[in-house]
């Protein structure tokens, strides 16, 4: 599998990033180097092999259904680039 | 000067029968600091007022005969990806350069409940991606031995402190080799721990699966000691086990009878420094010599180590990075401008009547995602997010992603089954000693192979140490490694400390200019 410019500028609006023109040229040629070289993976073959997520093999971890303390507002939107009293702020998301 | 040669744990016992104070001590490493980190440039802030309030208060109580922590009042340098309350934490990237945390991590509490003194927050690469140190934001970091090289990473801040004698104790966090490499690299003493051993909870993810926080110091009893103030369950990180914790100080001097190591065939290949493998092979002449038995073992599928973690690796930073959006903390790019940029697109392409283009034109809201990530992250972290997302996307997850998972079962199966024979497996840390500042920048693949050592550890979830086991002719400190079966630091430690009794390369230190 190649991987073309066209490509990872797609990848790059998923990622929520913004690549310059150069930036995506050395993108490109970078990332096909490092695609090409873990490709070597497809030389074995794993058809029985389970995945492996985690290392540990942790099941289920539950917690007594009580209330903690959690941060007060003004705590969490401190560090907010843009916040009002209540709210974060950010640029309109519907249409004027 | 003598009292920054001394051992931590020495010092531990000075403070306890009070023939030096906290405060001395304290003010011993800043000036250390003072003196050296303009050229070192370990150190991202050092908080010399709250360090010498921490230290003033502990000498109080312990003059006053009320009760202090095990580590009252020793220095300990952090490594700035954990979570410090109120304190900026910035994770050497211009996306957290104003972060004030609003919380303590867990490692953190439990360092200031042993009244350790937190003396300052050491740089790093940016999100602990990279292997010298040169990805941070701010500046970039130099090796101690020779200033013209890296110090490793992405704990090269952590290690540098430490070979400069500016801080006795110091954490690391290890992803891929973190800990280990940089350890190698400045001559000290790094432990990755087995996953779920210390608590990841506010230490900021790079990818939570491989991502273990560590003690590094000068020997392996010194790293002991931090590691029995950092290590344990904590219910607030469900992936830290809920297991016994040994105290790894109180059994440190015991020797280990009957030790059996695989020297891993593997790790002495190819693309092997020379002067590597001869320091490693004489370590392993020295544990024979305590009494050890060496046999080979092979990790047939080490050579596929660095392919399946950055797959892995970056698949989950493209995830765990996604909360950088510029809403919630970090970085938001200038707005009018943006706003203003996005408009001036907009006429373009109605002028030009591309109604495609403005189809597919960014709303604001995703502008402001994408321009604000964009100015915020550097060019590594860009580049880990674009493979991560790439490896995780429609289509690909089956031929990359999945794929990593199978491959990682089958590199931690090369490992239990070593571990039914052997005790550890040793081999050297790294490939090569420190490189030049500069030397692999453009190439992030060669910077990537530098983890073939350690990387597999980090997949297995075991644990692993890098302690100094010689030097090159050119003086640069040379890191024997030791792995162990899940949650064998104990053991693991006793054997680094074997060692050290019968050498003296932890010992050496740089002469600073």
């Amino acid at each position: 599998m190649t991987l073309s410019r066209a490509d990872v500028e797609k990848v790059s609006l998923l990622a929520r990033l913004l690549l310059s023109e150069s930036e995506l040229d050395t993108m490109t040629t970078q990332l096909v180097r490092i695609v090409g070289y873990v490709e070597q993976l497809g030389e074995l073959n794993t058809d029985n092999v389970q995945p492996m997520a985690h290392a540990l093999e942790l099941h289920n971890v539950f917690a007594d259904d009580v209330q903690h303390e959690h941060l007060d507002r003004a705590a969490a939107l401190a560090n907010a680039p843009k916040h009002d009293a209540e709210c974060y702020r950010v640029p309109a998301v519907l249409g004027e | 000067m003598t009292l920054l040669q001394t051992a931590a744990s020495e010092l531990l016992r000075d403070l306890e029968a009070r023939r030096v104070s906290s405060r001395e001590l304290t003010e011993a490493y800043l000036a250390q600091i003072e003196k050296h980190d303009g050229q070192v440039k370990a150190f991202l802030h050092v908080d010399r007022e709250g360090a010498l309030a921490q230290a003033k208060d502990i000498d109080d109580r312990r003059a006053a005969g009320k009760p202090v922590g095990k580590l009252a009042g020793l220095p300990v340098a952090i490594k700035d990806v954990l979570c410090t309350k109120g304190v900026v934490t910035t994770c050497g990237s211009k996306m957290l350069e104003n972060f004030k945390p609003p919380y303590d991590a867990t490692v953190i509490a439990k360092l200031k409940a042993a009244d350790a003194v937190l003396i300052g927050k050491t740089n790093m690469d940016e999100f602990a991606m990279g292997g010298s140190t040169e990805n941070s934001a701010f500046f970039k970091t130099r090796n101690p031995w020779d200033l013209e090289r890296v110090p490793g990473g992405s704990s090269g801040g952590a290690a540098a402190c430490l070979a400069a004698s500016m801080a006795p104790l110091s954490i690391g966090t290890d992803t891929g080799g973190s800990i280990r490499q940089p350890a190698a690299f400045c001559g000290v003493t790094g432990l990755k721990p087995t996953y779920g051993r210390v608590s990841r909870y506010g230490l900021v993810a790079f990818a939570s699966s491989l991502d273990q926080i560590g003690p590094m110091a000068a020997s392996a009893k010194d790293t002991a000691l931090l590691l029995d103030a950092i290590a344990g369950h904590d219910p607030l990180d469900s992936t830290s086990v809920p297991l016994d914790v040994p105290n790894y100080s109180a059994s440190i001097d015991q020797p280990l009878a009957g030790l059996k190591l695989g020297r891993v065939k593997e790790h002495f290949g190819p693309g092997l420094d020379p002067e590597i493998e001869a320091a490693v092979n004489e370590a392993i002449r020295v544990f024979t010599g305590l009494g050890a038995t060496v046999v080979d073992i092979s990790l047939p599928h080490s050579k596929y180590g660095i392919s399946t973690y950055y797959i892995i690796a970056p698949s989950e930073a493209s995830s765990n990075l996604a909360r950088y959006d510029g809403v919630h903390f970090g970085y938001r790019t200038d707005e009018k401008a943006m706003l203003a940029e996005l408009e001036a697109e907009q006429k373009q392409l109605a002028a030009a009547g591309d109604e495609r283009g403005l189809k597919n034109l960014d709303t604001s809201l995703i502008r402001m995602y994408r321009k604000s990530r964009a100015e915020g992250f550097g060019p590594e972290v860009k580049r880990r997010i674009m493979l991560g997302t790439y490896t995780l996307s429609a289509g690909y997850y089956d031929a990359y992603y999945l794929k990593a998972l199978k491959v990682r079962r089958l590199i931690r199966g090369d490992y239990d089954k070593a571990f039914e024979q052997v005790d550890f497996i040793i081999g050297p840390t790294t490939p090569s000693p420190a490189f030049k500042l500069g030397e692999k920048t453009d190439d992030p693949l060669s910077m990537y192979l530098e983890d073939l050592y350690t990387v597999t550890a980090n997949l297995a979830g075991i644990g692993g140490i890098s302690i100094p086991c010689g030097q090159t002719k050119a003086g640069l400190p040379i890191g024997l490694q030791l792995q162990c079966r899940p949650f064998d630091e104990e053991r693991l430690l006793r054997a680094g400390h074997m060692f050290q009794q019968a050498t003296d390369w932890h010992t050496k230190r740089p002469k600073l200019g």
